[in-house]
């Protein structure tokens, strides 16, 4: 495994119940950058993060996070390297038994053994740095989308990971609150020296915000590059997807039979 | 007719299998559970906030019911016991029948329809909005972080519950006996105190409440944490945790009364 990448993805299959969803998929995250994963819906990529958090084993290839290969570690290993990781989920998945405040603090109070003091410091350190100190006393129900997802975000950044997973995190958000996630996405990133993989179909806005994307569509990566490589390309499933395209390599239309034929027209025109 | 009894042999043997298989997931869970539980007992702040929602949340409708199955029961025994001019026996037939079966049996009914129900759904929803998720890829094990303090809450919970569901009984038994129809009020508590006896009548009582808190917290906490995640499933699984405690609690009763009773009393 090269030094400069975190995270490697080399050759993973993987299929729900004899379903293939991936096959054969090799990806590069290189240490401090943020990568993004874009395709359309079912294409894979929140299976892809699944794999990476170590939630899903492969059936063949590996995931290697840091030089480990994820699906050989045990119950203990596992954790040990989840500590060093965090997520953050398509809606927040805040503790909806917590407030905002107890929602942050959670890992800490879970895993370091810091004086209340001190964690409360932290706390509102993080939750300034997404600018929600204010609403630390607010519980999940009295928050907006937006809102919630950047106190998942202040929670997902609160251990200072070495690796962040974002599961859709533009999905659902009016223009302004995609904006500051996103911005919030980039500056934690370069601010904790982390590395990020952003599994999203949003293009305009990772655009802006990603080191390096790649394209997954039929289980298998159809491109990849630079932000500024991808909006020059010319690959038809890449253009198609960058431009909203509604026909092309991704079909509108569902596999089907004949129109005329289904709809019965054929059959009448060979009576007549 | 060959191919529709076929089918229903294949439902047969479906749901039966179904229902082992469950069985043996529950029985694995709950192995889970026990193995989890050092969390709890470190942290015992975490089972006491479960023991104020399973618990202190339930005071109310425990102690009505009590009340009110003590009073039904004196209504009845009086009604009964006159006839053989022994309406003085009266505290002896309610605080024995609340002791030995309706207290544990009825709070424990109780219990899996207000406090085992809301543990399913509140954990059947943890896992449809990915709190259970979030928490797992936080290195923080849902199994003792969420789920062993809900069970060791029900264990801790119940038999309080059951003795205060007995204790609310015999008072009503009291009001309806003595200040209702009246009963001598020193017959009603001395036959009492000599019929009950504390080791094989108020210990059964608590061993039963002790079993019967053990099943229905499993039962809720599986049926939440193996609930799909969408709102059919968490209402499913709701349902399956009141349908099955209650079957649970009913066969267990007959499993522990048969053990317990003795052949000299």
């Amino acid at each position: 495994m090269s030094e400069e990448n975190l995270v490697e993805i080399d050759a993973v299959s993987f299929g729900y119940d004899r379903r293939p969803v991936l096959e054969g998929i090799s990806m590069r995250m290189p240490r401090g950058k943020i990568v993004a994963i874009m395709g359309g819906s079912g294409c894979g990529k929140t299976t892809l993060l699944r794999l990476t958090g170590g939630q899903l084993r492969p059936t063949r290839g590996a995931v290697r996070i840091a030089g480990q290969v994820v699906h050989e570690l045990d119950d203990e290993g596992l954790y040990a390297l989840r500590r060093r990781m965090s997520m953050l989920f398509q809606f927040g998945a805040l503790f909806t038994d917590m407030s905002v405040f107890d929602n942050v603090a959670f890992p800490l109070r879970e895993h370091a053994d810091l004086p209340e003091p001190m964690v409360r410091d932290l706390v509102l350190m993080k939750l300034e740095a997404v600018g929600l100190r204010g609403a630390h006393a607010l519980m999940p129900s009295e928050l907006s989308g937006g809102m919630a997802r950047r106190v998942a975000l202040a929670r997902a950044v609160v251990m200072d990971p070495m690796l962040i997973l974002y599961d859709e995190p533009f999905a659902g958000l009016d223009p302004i609150a995609m904006s500051v996630v996103g911005s919030l996405i980039r500056r934690l990133n370069d601010a904790l020296g982390a590395t990020s993989i952003l599994v999203t179909h949003d293009v305009v806005e990772s655009l802006q915000i990603v080191d390096y994307l790649y394209f997954v569509a039929e289980g298998r990566v159809v491109g990849e590059g630079t932000p500024e490589e991808i909006r020059r390309t010319t690959m038809p499933v890449v253009r198609q997807f960058v431009h909203g395209e509604i026909d092309g390599p991704v079909p509108f239309h569902y596999p089907a039979p004949g129109y005329d034929a289904d709809v019965g027209l054929a059959a009448a025109g060979g009576a007549r | 007719m060959i191919s529709a009894l076929r089918g229903t042999l294949v439902r047969i043997g479906h749901n039966f299998i179904e229902n082992v298989w469950r069985v043996g997931a529950m029985a694995r869970f709950f192995a889970m559970v026990l193995l989890a539980s050092g969390t709890s007992f470190r942290r015992f702040r975490l089972v006491m906030r479960e023991v104020y929602f399973t618990g202190v949340l339930s005071l109310i409708i425990i102690m009505v019911s009590g009340l009110f199955v003590g009073m039904v029961l004196g209504l009845q025994g009086f009604e009964t016991l006159q006839k053989y001019g022994a309406q003085e026996s009266i505290g002896v037939l309610v605080s024995l029948s609340l002791v030995r079966e309706l207290g544990p049996v009825v709070s424990a009914l109780l219990f899996a329809s207000r406090a085992g129900s809301a543990i399913t759904a509140e954990i059947g929803l943890m896992k449809a909005t990915e709190q259970l998720t979030a928490m797992d890829m936080m290195a923080v094990s849902p199994t003792a972080r969420v789920i062993a303090p809900r069970f060791w809450a029900g264990v801790i919970s119940m038999p309080m519950l059951a003795a205060l569901f007995s204790a609310m009984g015999v008072f009503g038994g009291y009001l309806v006996g003595v200040v209702l129809v009246g009963v001598d009020n020193g017959a009603f508590w001395s036959q009492m105190q000599a019929a009950v006896d504390f080791r094989y009548d108020v210990m059964s009582g608590v061993v039963k409440s002790l079993v019967f808190g053990v099943a229905v917290t499993v039962i809720a906490t599986f049926e939440g944490f193996d609930a799909p995640p969408t709102a059919e499933g968490v209402s499913g699984a709701t349902t399956r945790t009141v349908v099955s405690s209650a079957l649970t609690i009913l066969a267990l009763d007959l499993v522990l009364t048969a053990f317990m009773l003795r052949g000299d009393h």
